[in-house]
């Protein structure tokens, strides 16, 4: 796309240059990325941004930016637009590459064989999705291949199973969503995946879908243009079944827990009641808020393929484990794979894992029921 | 089919009907037209000057005869104009003039350069003598333009002025169809055709007169209405000002100093209000609200509520006995924000106007739990009074002044700046409080969490402003305002560093840019970005705050021990109130809406309404006292000239045909036709003086009772026959 259309599209012209969305941007804080010059560089001078890639590839499509700006500009998607078109021209990190081709191949972007995918599930009996079903469990692909994220989704099965929620998965049918991939600019990809996905669910005359990743969710509710089915956030669900009271607490936590809103949950999608009533509502828990916390949550880094590319630099999610430990948070309570993986890493290389845990909603339910 | 009357409507149409083929520009046009005319007609009543009347229950025959020569057969004279090029070059003006001059009634045509200029009018004046014209047409502009300079020609030879028709070459011809001179010649020539038509039934009309009231009600005592009703009175009306809160002053009485030149709020202010308290002419109503209001302009009548304040203002001196003896003193101060305290008998500020104590029913011990009764026993002039009801009173005044103000911007609605959150964030009129002498800390201007002096302090500009979230405005008066305070700041602590952080710094009144480059001088440091969030770290009141130095291109996090935030003005929550009762229109920004942004800048379309201060959009108190003056000086000409004439095309309706149905009455936004109740079969009356003639009862009437004066059924559908006629 040219400056000129770019800045057609993204309404450039109309920016006032007030520098919220550059100052609000949490990788700033690690790069040199100033999406307001990118734009300004495009929209003024029809020049299209040519800066070091360790910038570019640092935004993590939170859209903190576009929640600021004044002129409801979407500066992370102009940044995605100029992605695309280095994608395009192979100008990408081998990372992002080989992840790319996976989610091509293989339906995922980890790499792994499509049969593994239901591998979680071994010692449960997750049935198959069928058209009587009242949900569809969509697990996705982090929940799905990566050995931490798989305790959320067996966690997540146990608290449907205790409510007695009729539910199934895809099983190796299931795709990558293509958030992900979307952010990653490669958006003729994703159109694939988003069709191919939606011819799936048509297959199986799809009404409700639950899934525990907000990247997902997002993708799904705001991306896939042509939805007939109704899309939930597994906290959305879950606290529907506590105020239902169709799950028994039998076990106290006796922790204190701070949550973190995820940037595709909170801030895009508006979630920030339902997991904090989670919490709220388990035995013997004291919740504990972020200064910076719901619309004003910080990034954890995980979104944006941010999982496919290592950008140097101070981590964010270290500044907020090493945050909720001084707020004398004992677990740091997650809704998303991604973040529950950034958050993760950030306690090891940090050295705290004798002060916080990480978990995730469903883990700390399921643990009490 | 249900037609919208609007003049936006009529002003496009011309635009849309040029897109259209021919054909379906002739169906188009038919509706367009009938549109038009009335919509054109609607657009004119509701800018009409000024109304009146002599006797309400005068009742006019469609074909009453004018003061003035009667019309025998008509003896039409066309006048087209060249507008200079704007018609002209478009239009061939000789050919439509050839087409005219064969019309069976039309006596005389001719084109001319400039039909408005002196010489335009004295060839109108010298056909009629000539040809004994008895009916005129201009072919022209906009009627808006120039239709009373040519009803002065007809009226200067003893014509009646009615009976002129003009129709509009200019905006809906030459001006749209600038690209297809030929189409647009014949369409003039329709048009010219079609007023050809009406004028043949045009009817000599006679406008009315009524009497005004000479008072005029001012609401709202902030500077705004204290400047107004000062004026007012002093031109020799009596004026009613009303006041929501138990003192007047507004919002001015709550700032320290004022930009540019700092002098003392309060010490320019409170002249001012005594003035008003001891003006022979001007009846305070302190502590009120107006109910409901009737009636049109030169005949208002208002339903003003005194609230009870428990206190007998006749006999309360404003000891403070009350106040000091009261055993509940630790009530947030609203004048102050809730950054101070005051008894439940109080006063908002040691200045008030009126100086009477008022008790605040809600937290009084004797009312809510039975007790007490301190006051009463402690006044030494005996005013408590428990048993003081809400008081109604009627008013009847010829103009009325809205003076409302505004509200603060809730800076809690930008939860990113954590307003409320944490303690150190305060707003600007925050600030003033804490800056005043008079405020809550005696004028130190310390750090609400502790007590400290700060060291380093943030303003943050455009809260809530220049936002498409919440108000697309420029706030006009936060810039100022912030630049003010970062000079008061150092000058408090000439050591603090003090930062503000703006988009753009708008510094455009008289000696604005001057006092900025002062207050540079001084030490202030200026950022250009909008701060994008403040956080504070766990167990700590000092406040980070994030932004990107757009000159620089660098985002950076900075530590401050205060954040003043540069809240904006918005319409005031219950302006609508008002809006309803006088039927006010509002701008998109939700302030009251003038009748003309750039000529018409006090005025409202309902006619003897005006606006001044905050109330129609934020400005700054020398703004603010100059529109003040104008709207007491529009307001006075009404009242001046004791009485209002009005233009006579309204609605009339034929009670032989009425079926008493009602349905005019539910259309008319004015209130201004109703069922009779004196009449015993409850047929429709039109009430003179408040209709605008819109035309939409006439339009809703399923027995065609109601003609229009002016625009009857009969000439519109000879009009609608000759657009419909393919000219040759
Ligand atoms: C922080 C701050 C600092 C400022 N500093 C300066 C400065 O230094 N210099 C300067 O020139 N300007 C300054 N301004 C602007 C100034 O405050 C306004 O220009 C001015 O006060 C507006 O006056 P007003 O009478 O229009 O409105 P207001 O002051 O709002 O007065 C309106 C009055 O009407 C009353 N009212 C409202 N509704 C009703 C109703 N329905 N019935 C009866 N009464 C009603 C209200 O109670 C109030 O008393 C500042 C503004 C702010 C926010
Ligand atoms: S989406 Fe987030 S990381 Fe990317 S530019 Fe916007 S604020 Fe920065
Ligand atoms: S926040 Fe919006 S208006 Fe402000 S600089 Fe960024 S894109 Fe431009
Ligand atoms: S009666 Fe009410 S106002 Fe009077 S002293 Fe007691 S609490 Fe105060
Ligand atoms: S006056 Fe200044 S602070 Fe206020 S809205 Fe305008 S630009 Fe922003």
């Amino acid at each position: 796309m040219s400056a000129h259309d770019l800045t057609q599209k993204h309404k450039l012209l109309e920016c006032i240059q007030c520098g919220m969305c550059t100052g609000v941007c949490p990788v700033s804080k690690k790069t040199n990325l100033n999406v307001r010059n990118y734009m300004r560089e495009a929209a003024v001078y029809g020049e299209l941004p040519r800066h070091p890639e360790n910038e570019l590839w640092s935004c993590t499509t939170c859209a903190t930016c576009e929640a600021r700006c004044p002129k409801e500009i979407k500066p992370y998607e102009f940044l995605i637009d100029i992605r695309g078109s280095d994608v395009e021209a192979g100008k990408i990190a081998t990372t992002l590459r080989d992840a790319l081709e996976s989610v091509f191949k293989n339906g995922n972007p980890w790499g792994r064989i499509r049969s593994k995918r239901t591998e979680w599930t071994q010692d449960l009996a997750v049935k198959h999705y069928a058209k009587d079903m009242d949900f569809l469990y969509f697990v996705g692909c982090t929940p799905a291949y990566d050995p931490r994220a798989q305790e959320v989704a067996k966690s997540f099965v146990t608290c449907l199973e205790k409510a007695g929620i009729s539910f199934g998965i895809l099983g190796t049918e299931e795709n990558c969503c293509g958030n992900e991939v979307y952010g990653m600019g490669e958006k003729g990809l994703f159109e694939h995946l988003a069709e191919a996905n939606q011819k799936l669910f048509r297959k199986y005359d799809l009404k409700q879908l639950v899934t525990s990743c907000p990247h997902s969710y997002h993708t799904f509710k705001n991306r896939y243009e042509t939805r007939n089915f109704e899309v939930n956030h597994h906290t959305q669900l879950l606290a529907n079944l506590i105020d239902e009271e169709r799950l028994a607490f039998q076990k106290k936590l006796g922790k204190k827990i701070i949550y973190h809103d995820p940037c595709f949950l909170g801030k895009q999608n508006n979630i920030y009641d339902e997991p904090r009533k989670i919490i709220e509502s388990l035995p013997d828990v004291e919740l504990l808020e972020f200064d910076r916390s719901r619309e004003r949550s910080l990034c954890c880094e995980g979104g944006g393929g941010r999982m496919w590319i290592d950008i140097p630099g101070p981590r964010l999610a270290e500044a907020r484990v090493q945050e909720a430990i001084d707020y004398g948070a004992q677990i740091l309570a997650v809704a998303c794979p991604f973040c529950l993986s950034t958050f993760e890493d950030a306690v090891k290389t940090a050295g705290v894992e004798d002060q916080i845990q990480i978990k995730d909603v469903a883990e700390l339910l399921s643990q009490t029921l | 089919m249900q037609i919208v009357w609007t003049s936006t409507l009529h002003s496009y149409m011309p635009i849309f009907v040029s897109f259209l083929h021919p054909l379906q520009q002739s169906q188009f046009l038919f509706y367009c037209c009938l549109i038009s005319l009335s919509s054109l007609h609607a657009g004119k009543a509701l800018n009409r000057p000024i109304l009146r009347f002599q006797s309400s229950s005068w009742v006019r025959t469609v074909s009453r005869t004018g003061k003035s020569r009667g019309p025998e057969e008509p003896r039409i004279g066309v006048f087209i104009c060249h507008c200079g090029s704007n018609i002209a070059d478009i239009v061939d003006v000789k050919e439509v003039v050839d087409f005219a001059s064969k019309f069976p009634n039309v006596v005389f045509a001719v084109d001319e350069r400039y039909v408005c200029s002196e010489p335009g009018q004295a060839l109108i004046r010298e056909n009629i003598r000539k040809h004994k014209l008895n009916r005129v047409i201009v072919a022209s502009c906009s009627p808006r333009m120039h239709e009373t300079t040519f009803r002065k020609a007809l009226e200067a030879e003893g014509l009646n002025p009615f009976l002129l028709e003009i129709t509009n070459l200019r905006e809906q011809c030459s001006w749209v169809h600038m690209h297809e001179p030929r189409k647009a010649t014949q369409k003039a020539k329709v048009l010219v055709a079609s007023a050809i038509a009406k004028a043949t039934l045009l009817e000599p009309l006679t406008p009315m007169k009524f009497s005004v009231t000479p008072a005029a009600l001012v609401i709202g005592g902030g500077i705004a209405g204290i400047q107004a009703s000062l004026d007012l009175a002093n031109i020799g009306f009596k004026v009613h000002l009303v006041e929501k809160t138990p003192s007047i002053g507004g919002h001015m009485a709550q700032l320290d100093k004022t930009f540019p030149t700092l002098d003392c709020s309060a010490c320019i202010l409170t002249p001012k209000m005594v003035d008003v308290s001891r003006h022979p002419n001007i009846t305070l109503w302190s502590y009120s609200e107006v109910e409901s209001i009737s009636g049109f302009i030169g005949n208002f009548k208002a339903t003003i509520v005194e609230k009870a304040r428990y206190i007998n203002k006749s006999l309360c001196t404003g000891c403070g006995t009350c106040a000091s003896k009261c055993p509940v003193k630790t009530i947030p101060n609203e004048f102050d924000l809730g950054l101070g305290t005051r008894s439940v008998a109080y006063i908002p500020f040691p200045q008030a106007v009126p100086l009477i104590y008022t008790i605040d029913k809600e937290n009084c011990l004797y009312f809510t739990k039975g007790v007490c009764r301190v006051c009463e026993k402690t006044c030494p002039f005996k005013a408590v009074d428990f048993n003081q009801q809400d008081k109604k009173v009627e008013i009847e005044v010829g103009t009325i002044v809205i003076a409302t103000g505004y509200d603060l911007f809730d800076a809690n609605r930008k939860p990113e700046y954590g307003y409320k959150q944490y303690k150190n964030v305060l707003t600007n009129l925050e600030f003033e409080r804490l800056i005043s002498a008079a405020g809550p800390t005696g004028g130190q201007l310390v750090r609400p969490s502790d007590g400290r002096a700060p060291k380093k302090i943030a303003f943050v500009q455009c809260i809530g402003s220049r936002d498409i979230l919440t108000n697309p405005y420029c706030s006009r008066v936060c810039c100022m305002a912030s630049v003010k305070q970062a000079h008061q700041a150092k000058e408090k602590y000439p050591d603090a560093k003090v930062f503000v952080f703006y988009i753009d710094l708008r510094t455009f009144g008289k000696g604005y840019e001057e006092f900025l480059w002062r207050v540079q001088e001084e030490g202030v440091n200026l950022v250009r970005g909008k701060v994008a969030e403040i956080y504070r770290k766990p167990k700590d009141e000092n406040l980070t705050v994030l932004f990107e130095d757009t000159l620089l291109g660098q985002t950076r996090e900075m530590d401050f021990d205060m954040v003043i935030l540069a809240a904006g003005l918005e319409p005031r929550v219950d302006a609508q109130q008002i809006q309803k009762a006088l039927k006010l229109s509002m701008s998109p920004d939700s302030f009251f809406l003038e009748a003309h942004p750039k000529l018409r800048p006090v005025e409202t379309h309902i006619a003897g309404v005006y606006l001044c201060g905050c109330a129609q959009g934020p400005k700054d108190i020398p703004d603010v006292v100059a529109q003040a003056s104008a709207a007491a000086s529009q307001a006075s000409i009404p009242l001046i000239q004791g009485e209002v004439v009005s233009e006579p095309t309204i609605a009339y309706v034929d009670k032989e045909l009425c079926c008493s149905c009602k349905i005019c009455e539910s259309v008319c936004v004015y209130d201004a036709i109703e069922a009779d109740e004196t009449d015993e079969e409850k047929r429709a009356k039109v009430n003179e003086a408040l209709c605008v003639g819109c035309g939409s009862c006439a339009a809703a009437c399923p027995a065609r009772a109601i003609t229009m004066y002016g625009f009857t059924k009969e000439q519109i559908s000879k009009q609608l026959a000759a657009l419909l006629t393919e000219p040759t």
